[in-house]
């Protein structure tokens, strides 16, 4: 058992050293360096939620379809990674899922309002490559996004990609 | 304490592996960003350093441990309360020189390096070199100067893994002149 407190620290010192590293290599930032720390943090959001979903399913039985992967998604694998359920699922029924968390745990630290608002985006990269990860590894290739209103509360947009 | 207890011994195990790998994308990360081991375990500590200042508050809090008297007493701490609540382990402490000054922590099994194999081409690089950090930038919140290092680490071949600490000096309270 590792200790979430652990987890959260270690999540802001990445955030933070990829950020730094980019700083330094360039001098000022621009929205062009923005994105690349986020595709940063994104890939290793990535590679750990591949790996995650891998220990999770290893005694689940298959799923019927597509819904069925965002319930266990919704349901389990956020338990286990963000520690509560998913609040609210909806979808288009096209491949598009919205999935709402009133009290995302990686922001809850941070604000409980719209005070730094503005930093949100880099402290969801990373979780938002852990969902798409996970979703990769259950064979649906998707392009994850992160919106926040009002902090804690976030909603993560998953298109799944048709092929 | 309370928050702890409420969740089952299951999803405590996850964590640990969200941890685990976490951890293991961001060595992978580091050694992607810097050209050589050196560099990364540098950064490493650093980053521990980071979370150790800062992780000190929150395990005072949680624990309500009070001032330590001897290094000693500070060893115990350090193997049964702080590895326990934060990695679920519990390192065993040996190796004291005679002075007291100096200490070991073997851990068993180091949570950071499951499921980790290091490539040849590494073998500079001090994995879990972080948790030095963390030590000493905790202890130093708390007025030690303390002097952290792997000495011997089963992901490079050794038969253990070894933590060796060394008290250097007790830092003094910035009093202004003249004031007592």
């Amino acid at each position: 058992m590792a200790d979430e407190s652990l987890f959260e620290f270690l999540h802001m010192e990445m955030v933070s050293h990829v950020f730094t590293e980019q700083q330094s290599s360039k001098g000022e930032m621009d929205n062009k360096d923005r994105a690349v720390c986020i595709s940063v943090l994104e890939a290793m959001g990535f590679r750990v939620g591949q790996g995650l979903i891998e220990r999770l399913t290893r005694d689940s039985p298959s799923f019927k379809d597509e819904l069925d992967v965002m319930k266990f998604v919704c349901k389990d694998f956020w338990t286990k990674v963000f520690r509560r359920q998913v609040d609210n699922l909806r979808t288009n029924h096209q491949g598009t899922y919205v999935l709402q968390d009133n009290k995302f745990s990686l922001l809850t630290q941070l604000s409980n309002g719209k005070e730094y608002l503005d930093q949100a985006a880099k402290y969801l990269a990373f979780s938002c490559g852990v969902v798409r990860g996970a979703l990769s590894n259950l064979g649906l290739e998707s392009v994850v996004t992160a919106e926040v209103s009002v902090m804690p509360s976030c909603k993560f947009q998953v298109v799944v990609q048709k092929l | 304490m309370s928050r702890q207890s409420n969740r089952s011994t299951d999803s405590k195990k996850m964590n640990s592996e969200l941890f685990t790998l976490t951890y293991g994308a961001l060595v992978t990360q580091l050694c992607k960003d810097y050209e050589n081991d050196e560099e990364v375990n540098k950064q490493l500590d650093k980053m521990g350093y980071n979370i150790g200042v800062r992780l000190i508050e929150d395990f005072l809090a949680r624990s309500s441990i009070g001032r330590c008297q001897d290094f000693r007493e500070t060893a115990d701490v350090i193997a049964k309360v702080a590895f326990k609540m934060y990695l679920g382990i519990t390192p065993s402490v040996t190796n004291w020189s005679p002075a007291g000054d100096e200490f070991s922590l073997i851990l068993e099994n180091n949570p950071l390096a499951d499921f980790v194999e290091l490539p040849d081409n590494h073998n500079t690089l001090i994995y879990s070199n972080l948790l030095c950090g963390v030590l000493r930038g905790a202890l130093e919140m708390v007025q030690m100067a303390v002097d952290v290092k792997f000495a011997q680490d089963t992901l490079r071949g050794d038969n253990i893994t070894e933590i060796r600490m060394k008290f250097i000096k007790r830092i003094e309270e910035n009093l202004p002149a003249g004031e007592e």
